[in-house]
């Protein structure tokens, strides 16, 4: 069994030492009466001071209670948890990355332009689209700057387009950016494959439709075989077709969002093209579209003359910004280096075997759960939990927690919310056909254990214990500053 | 492959082809026309030589602020960063096996609420101009009301970040003037822009020009009703006041400066602060303390009602990925500094901008500092040289000089906005004269 490693948990501001952190010019600093204007004076700091070898101890202990795609299998539906390959790291570590301001002179940063200059052009490639923008920050902000240019494109066309057509197993982040960009949202149900109902969508739309966002495969995992359907019948109604990219990878050199006739297309940079997730970021989240839309992309645009490349800022009909400077560079590095390690074949590949993994393993777990909908699926499927729910009073809840103490991070849990007791499990590419086996085993033996309180009162080998989050909610303790007010500093 | 051979036997299938028969036939593309993938050796070398032409602030100095600073990094945040159970990992779903992470976070909370005097923070947005996007639809959710005032002196790239951030609810962004004495707010002006729909002011500490403005500690006491957003910058916080303490109901900013690298503009930390009572409108991730079902002290995300993923589109943001990384490197920073070393790294960058902004004060043909105020690290200069062409002539004497601000402040177009930390030395600041003499 697994076991993680277990510290105490006080923090860093409950530690107690002197800091060994020096500066040069120390005989240069003045009394703060000539630094700062009276009223913006500050009285009172209460930050810990430590010496380095304790801030490091503090942190490598903390990050030894917390698991990584490094540690093991991390089967998180529709996040796409590769391997991240560690030159990528490398290279985005370099001074030549680290080290250049987003506003010296073009002349300056050619290197960086460039390489800016050619991701474009593979994402545009890969993504069978006309022109890509690298500016968003992650996939949900280049949906927002997606709906941004749906808006843009139909007030130049003269048209009053409300409402944005979502299906109710999209991920959380369409409806939220739609909504975000102003539109209403309009969530229609899926069909009994667990695909887009045409008959639904064709009622949905209309002349207040600005665009459909959907995610193919989609996130049961299933190639929705109608696209050209959607495509037509979203586009005769006058409204754009967005694709969701958070799937691409099931589907590199097979078919491209341009080739479904896709308008906007995101893509996230650190599902598939491999740049470590960080714990919840930085991502990059750069979107493609059809040259009709590219005018209204984010400035500045990156262009080449003769060799030479400039930003191009000159772009009357552009949307302006979504964010400060041009994109997350040091993860952009990154990307670009893992598409020039796997160039067209390899990428081909990694699609190959994302779906022979994902489907593998649920052969392997089909009947152990159910698998609600279709068989067929590419990179990602869904299991339910319900017949366990039903026999032994264990929720996919608890399965998920089961599975950390055999050393597996748990898969999604409970989305899409089609699916009863859903697991939505996406094993990557990255993974051998012998972890394949030791999950899938794992899985199994959670869903035969004698003992159901044993799955239930999981995970018992984890830093800690079943957190109680009701508690924390109820608490709504976000700070040591907000728990030493409640509970005047006492433990 | 043997594996690959091994788990199609098994499903009893000939082919990999045969998993994508679902793919109309119509809709399927060749193969890629991508060149052919290259070993770790020759993309290693490939990238390295395209990047080898930036020119970088290591190489030469660098003048420029305007929101990503050069500034010193200890070693140990890079070390922890790299660390790989925080760096692959993801969004700590699963808090059990993620105490680690949410810990680092709630931390970083805990930083960020002390610096900035409010309670209730974010585990980040994507940078400072997004906060302050986000910051924006926040007020209009607290107020319901449509319009929110900005000054002038702000990055262009703000505005226009804000301007589609505020493109969705149809609020109305109205911009109030700078003193062009002082650098800061024009009082006056503000007073007069508000009006009955405003819902939020938003002041920068140090503001655009670098200027720490006291005015700014006045505002909400002079409009008690309407919603105090503060954009800081949170090394200055080691000396300045923190905006919770003159009414900041949100505290917003860019945290690159607490030991994140300039990455050519990214990725950065977005900060987002807020008073305890407005918790459940605010936008993003947070992390709450509790305990396990032992009584033992856990952490884990919480009021996740806010979400995009439960609320879909009553969500307050949609945000999902953010910059998890960047906060723990920002608390591994500030616990390097510890208190007495942020407040002297504080004044440090005080007394250096104050050293230079004399410096070139000293020649008779700049101005500068051209406002009559305290600056943080960046204070603007009126060259008689176009700063454009000034900045190409520092260039080609090998230094990287400021932003011109006419882009960014139309009247400002002889001006320059010039930024210096703990980076430059002195004899960094005396070639930086000596140019700027000699261009003349």
């Amino acid at each position: 069994m697994y076991r993680q490693a277990r510290y105490d948990r006080r923090l860093i501001m409950e530690k107690d030492g002197r800091s060994d952190f020096d500066l040069p010019f120390s005989d240069e600093l003045m009394e703060d009466e000539d630094l700062v204007p009276q009223a913006l004076r500050r009285e009172t700091l209460d930050l810990p001071s430590l010496p380095e070898r304790e801030v490091v101890r503090h942190y490598t202990n903390l990050s030894q209670m917390n698991y990584g795609v490094d540690n093991g299998l991390y089967p998180l539906g529709s996040c796409t948890m590769k391997f991240n390959p560690k030159y990528a790291d490398q290279l985005a570590a370099l001074p030549t990355v680290t080290s250049i301001h987003p506003y010296q002179d073009e002349d300056s940063v050619q290197g960086a332009l460039r390489l800016m200059h050619e991701l474009e052009r593979a994402l545009a490639i890969i993504s069978g689209m006309d022109a890509v923008s690298l500016h968003p920050a992650a996939g949900a902000q280049g949906e927002f700057t997606g709906m941004l240019l749906t808006k843009a494109y139909h007030v130049q066309q003269g048209g009053v387009r409300t409402e944005v057509v979502v299906p109710d197993s999209a991920h959380g982040t369409n409806p939220a950016s739609a909504a975000m960009a102003g539109f209403q949202v309009v969530e229609i149900p899926s069909s009994n494959e667990g695909c887009v109902d045409l008959e639904a969508l064709q009622a949905a739309v209309s002349e207040k439709t600005a665009a459909f966002m959907v995610t193919n495969p989609n996130t049961l995992g299933i190639f929705e075989k109608d696209i050209e359907q959607i495509a037509s019948i979203v586009h005769r109604a006058g409204a754009l077709l967005y694709y969701d990219g958070a799937n691409l990878n099931a589907v590199m050199g097979k078919t491209s969002p341009g080739v479904m006739d896709f308008d906007i297309v995101h893509f996230n940079l650190h599902k598939t093209f491999a740049t470590p997730h960080g714990g919840g970021g930085p991502g990059a989240g750069p979107i493609g579209v059809k040259e009709r839309l590219s005018r209204f992309l984010p400035v500045p645009r990156i262009v080449e003359r003769d060799g030479r490349f400039r930003f191009d800022y000159d772009r009357p009909d552009s949307i302006g910004k979504v964010r400060a400077f041009y994109g997350n560079f040091a993860v952009l590095v990154r990307a670009y280096a893992y598409i020039l390690r796997k160039g067209g074949d390899g990428l081909q590949k990694v699609s190959e075997r994302a779906v022979l993994n994902s489907n593998y393993l649920k052969f392997r777990l089909q009947d152990a759960y159910s698998l609600p909908y279709g068989e067929l699926r590419k990179h990602e499927f869904v299991l339910s939990a319900k017949k366990l729910k039903e026999e032994k009073g264990i929720r996919a809840l608890d399965v998920g927690k089961r599975l950390l103490d055999y050393g597996f991070h748990a898969p999604t849990v409970y989305f899409p919310s089609l699916v009863e007791e859903a697991l939505m499990i996406e094993p990557t590419e990255t993974e051998t056909k012998e972890t394949l086996d030791a999950f899938a085993e794992a899985m199994i033996r959670i869903a035969r254990e004698d003992d159901p309180d044993e799955v239930r009162s999981a995970p018992h080998n984890t830093s800690v214990k079943k957190v109680d989050e009701v508690f924390a909610a109820k608490e709504a303790i976000l700070s040591w500053r907000a728990y030493k007010r409640k509970y005047g500093g006492q433990r | 492959m043997k594996q690959e051979s091994d788990m199609l036997k098994l499903m009893g299938l000939s082919g990999v082809e045969e998993l994508f028969a679902d793919i109309p036939e119509r809709i399927r593309t060749g193969k890629l026309d991508l060149p052919p993938g290259m070993s770790e050796m020759e993309v290693v070398r490939e990238i390295r030589g395209m990047l080898a032409s930036n020119l970088t602030c290591q190489d030469r100095p660098c003048f420029l602020g305007a929101g990503a600073y050069h500034h010193f990094i200890p070693a140990a945040v890079g070390n922890i960063i790299s660390r790989s159970e925080f760096l692959t990992s993801y969004t700590p779903y699963q808090p059990e096996i993620s105490q680690g992470l949410l810990q680092a976070l709630f931390e970083y909370q805990s930083y960020i609420a002390e610096l900035t005097g409010l309670d209730a923070v974010n585990s980040s947005n994507y940078d400072g101009s997004t906060a302050l996007g986000e910051a924006a639809t926040m007020c209009l959710r607290l107020k319901e009301r449509r319009k929110f005032l900005v000054p002038e002196a702000l990055n262009w790239e703000k505005k226009s970040v804000l301007k589609n951030y505020a493109w969705g609810p149809s609020m109305e962004i109205v911009e109030y003037s700078y003193d062009p004495y002082t650098g800061g707010i024009d009082l006056d002006d503000l007073r007069s822009k508000v009006d009955p729909d405003t819902s939020g002011i938003y002041v920068e500490v140090p503001n655009f020009f670098g200027v720490i403005d006291p005015l700014a500690s006045t505002i909400k006491s002079e409009f008690p009703d309407l919603v105090l957003v503060v954009g800081v910058n949170p090394l200055s916080l080691g000396v300045l006041k923190a905006p919770g303490d003159y009414g900041a109901d949100i505290v917003i900013g860019e945290g690159q400066p607490l030991g994140l690298s300039m990455n050519f503009g990214g990725p950065f930390l977005g900060i987002f602060a807020c008073r305890q009572e407005h918790v459940r409108k605010m936008p993003g991730r947070v992390i709450g303390l509790t305990k396990d079902e032992e009584g033992e002290r856990a952490f884990c995300m919480t009021l996740q009602t806010r979400e995009q993923h439960i609320r879909r589109s009553k969500a307050t943001s949609n945000i999902c990925t953010n910059e998890a990384l960047l906060a723990v490197a920002a608390s591994v920073y500030l616990s390097i500094l510890g208190q007495e070393g942020l407040r002297a790294l504080a004044k440090l960058n005080i007394t250096r901008a104050k050293r230079l902004a004399g410096l070139i004060g000293e020649i008779d043909e700049y101005q500068s500092p051209f406002f009559d105020a305290h600056h943080f690290n960046e204070f603007v200069i009126q060259t008689p040289v176009r700063p454009e062409k000034l900045s190409k002539l520092l260039l080609k004497k090998g230094i990287i000089g400021g932003l011109p601000l006419t882009e960014h402040v139309r009247a400002l177009n002889e001006h320059m906005l010039l930024s210096t930390t703990e980076m430059h030395t002195d004899e960094d600041h005396d070639r930086l004269i000596v140019a700027l003499k000699e261009v003349l």
